[in-house]
């Protein structure tokens, strides 16, 4: 069994707080780490190949730099990476990255199970997954939180909806976006860090994924930004002052006025 | 590609510099130089007072005939017999857009043994016509049949818009509609609006709701957005008249590779959260198990659910379905009150949306208190229980 899995670099908000008068975010130098739910994803892989002999490749589209993420999940035991990059992939939308990971997916030729984080923390957008699976005409499970196999080999899924739980039975090949319930991600190792190190990373541009220039980044986007701004400014804050009795009275008062359902 | 500088314009006053979240603005001599780091955000843009700083053109694909489209249709939920809120909501917002286009509101109502009042109620909320199609396939959810529907739907009828709770189940199959009608998708939006030249305006919170980004489609239709619940407001027209259509569709279209084995609803009310009104939080600052029956009780009385920090989730003192946060849920409920929480950025970045945040820490530095419209500085263990007798006896209980 070979398995895929999409791993997206995103900025670091580990040390990041909102600056209470601009409500911008106060950057003490912007770090890249692997998006967490995506560790959730190579997690996932590698139960998976602990219990088979599955092959692990990830995967991520992105600059240069997003090497380094890569290379910690082979560090953690993933087998191989791939590295899309080309200047014609920047400023992508959930399409057109979706379109240059299905084209990876495909140049890959023998996958069998496609994860994805459940969404990336920079955009949150939850497509990418969703949009890949179809444009590979495979199907999908999202928020999945347990992953078993049936006896006759295909995949069991537990997903997490807003209203409870739902256990689907997928075919293979197909894909999944999962959430942190699939398993803490393990620690690198020694041993894996040795070869991450010395691993030869194959970058694939547009025209290795046969894809043109004008169908991925900002030219093959279906969707345009054009306007990025701070959120309105909150109300100003109160406190509430005086002995907790005092407090209890102001609070329950200030809901009330603010007229906040079930007060 | 990058970031376009007007060297003529540029001041080299470094605001986009600070503001770059790649840092691929330097700041030079006479303008500001971009390196390749530049992801295209667009940030940066939005900072310049000077007009200095552009995008590149999105090229989106070929041009289909755009005039070809109208109408605003919305996808409407249901869940145990009764519309979900969500839509309500975007019916109201979705009639305020049809009006502006002078084109109908359609909304589309997929499942099976669906009652007559599901459809007349769609249409109090300013449906003009509701398209039915009732199925034993749809019974269930699948990815695949409701989007292969709303996909053959879409196809014959040709909306301009078409909007979509940003549900679990919304925000799983609308990528599929929209990836197999190649046309793009904004998610989770907060802000709806059309332009005189009938640009859907989608505006959304990325970064963890610290910037918010206005969206177009602009070559592509329809132009397809999921909505965030609770952040439009449901209105009943009075009188409103609308007729109601069922649609026959083609067998193959209701085909679902996946099987649903089995679907367990969440017995837990409190764990409800994404639907709750209310919810009240708890983090470490509860310091064991026992201490959450206070939020329990609390929340009991005003009708709410219980969340969680991961710091409590970690704890073992609830189970992970309450957590909020970047791994836990998002949530954007009237109320949210977040006890003994310290408001690291990944519990406020699932939160911050709430219409009203009361935070409850001993620590008056605690930064929770940042995202707070209400801050109450006490220890927990005397508060709450007051505040708790405070409502009882606003209600003539006796504890
Ligand atoms: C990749 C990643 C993802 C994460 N995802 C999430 C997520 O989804 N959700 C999430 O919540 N966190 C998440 N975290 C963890 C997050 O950074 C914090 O560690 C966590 O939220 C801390 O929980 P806490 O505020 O309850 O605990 P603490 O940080 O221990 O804060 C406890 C607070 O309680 C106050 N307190 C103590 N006693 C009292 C008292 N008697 N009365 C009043 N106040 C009192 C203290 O002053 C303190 O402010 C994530 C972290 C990472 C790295
Ligand atoms: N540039 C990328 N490279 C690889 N995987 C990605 C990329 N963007 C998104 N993904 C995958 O898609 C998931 C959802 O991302 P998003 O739709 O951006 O919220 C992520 O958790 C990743 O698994």
């Amino acid at each position: 069994m070979h398995i895929a899995v999409c791993i997206k670099q995103v900025p670091d908000t580990r040390n990041v707080r909102i600056d209470p008068d601009t409500h911008t975010l106060v950057r003490q130098g912007v770090e890249s780490i692997i998006n967490p739910f995506d560790l959730f994803a190579v997690e996932a892989a590698l139960r998976i190949k602990d219990d088979t002999d599955a092959k692990v490749t990830a995967l991520t589209m992105g600059p240069p730099q997003a090497e380094e993420a890569l290379r910690e999940t082979l560090s953690r035991g993933v087998d191989e990476a791939v590295l899309l990059s080309d200047r014609a992939f920047a400023g992508s939308d959930t399409w057109a990255t979706s379109t240059t990971l299905a084209a990876a997916v495909r140049k890959l030729a023998d996958v069998d199970l496609v994860i994805c984080g459940k969404q990336a923390v920079d955009g949150d957008t939850a497509q990418v997954g969703p949009e890949m699976a179809t444009l590979l005409d495979i199907p999908y499970a999202t928020l999945v939180r347990s992953i078993e196999w049936t006896s006759g080999g295909d995949l069991k899924v537990t997903r997490q909806t807003d209203e409870g739980i739902e256990i689907w039975k997928l075919p293979l090949p197909s894909l999944i976006t999962v959430l942190k319930e699939v398993g803490e991600p393990r620690m690198p190792s020694l041993r894996h860090k040795m070869r991450a190190k010395k691993a030869q990373i194959p970058v694939w541009g547009a025209a290795d994924l046969g894809l043109s220039p004008d169908s991925v980044g900002l030219c093959g986007s279906y969707t345009q930004v054009v306007r990025v701004f701070s959120p309105p400014r909150r109300s100003d804050r109160v406190f509430i002052e005086g002995s907790v009795e005092e407090q209890a009275e102001a609070l329950y008062r200030y809901l009330k006025e603010a007229k906040v359902p079930g007060i | 590609m990058k970031a376009i500088v007007d060297k003529k314009k540029c001041t080299v006053c470094g605001v986009c510099s600070d503001a770059c979240p790649m840092g691929a603005i330097t700041v030079g001599e006479t303008h500001v130089d971009i390196s390749d780091d530049c992801t295209l955000c667009g940030i940066c843009v939005d900072t310049c007072e000077f007009g200095a700083l552009s995008l590149p053109q999105v090229g989106t694909g070929p041009e289909e005939d755009l005039g070809l489209y109208s109408g605003v249709w919305v996808w409407a939920e249901w869940r145990d017999g009764s519309v979900h809120r969500v839509s309500h909501e975007l019916l109201s917002a979705g009639r305020m857009l049809a009006d502006k286009r002078s084109a109908p509101l359609c909304a589309v109502l997929l499942g099976s043994g669906l009652k007559e009042n599901l459809s007349r109620e769609l249409i109090t909320f300013g449906a003009d016509v509701v398209y039915v199609v009732d199925r034993p396939e749809l019974a269930r959810f699948t990815d695949e049949a409701y989007a292969n529907v709303l996909v053959e739907l879409i196809r014959t009828r040709k909306p301009e818009i078409l909007l979509a709770g940003a549900t679990s189940t919304g925000r799983s199959f609308i990528p599929r509609v929209a990836a197999s009608l190649r046309t793009g998708l904004t998610a989770d939006c907060t802000e709806l609006d059309i332009s005189e030249d009938g640009h859907l305006l989608q505006t959304r919170p990325a970064f963890g709701g610290n910037v918010m980004a206005t969206i177009i489609c602009p070559n592509r239709r329809p132009q397809m957005a999921t909505v965030r619940p609770r952040v439009m407001k449901p209105l009943v027209i009075a009188g409103h008249e609308g007729r109601i259509e069922n649609v026959s569709v083609p067998d193959e279209c209701l085909k679902s590779r996946v099987e649903v084995l089995e679907v367990i609803p969440e017995q837990d009310q409190t764990a409800r959260l994404t639907e709750a009104e209310v919810i009240i939080s708890g983090g470490r600052g509860l310091r064991k198990a026992e201490n959450f029956a206070l939020l329990q009780e609390l929340a009991g009385l005003v009708g709410g659910a219980v969340g969680a920090s991961r710091g409590a989730v970690e704890e073992g003192w609830i189970c992970p379905s309450h957590q909020v946060g970047q791994t836990g849920r998002t949530v954007a409920p009237s109320l949210y009150m977040a006890v003994g929480i310290a408001g690291a950025i990944q519990h406020v970045v699932g939160m911050q949306g709430s219409k009203f945040i009361v935070a409850v820490n001993k620590d008056p530095q605690a930064p929770i208190f940042d995202v707070a419209g209400c801050g109450v500085v006490a220890d927990l263990f005397e508060f709450l229980p007051a505040f708790i007798r405070k409502i009882r006896q606003e209600r003539g209980e006796t504890s």
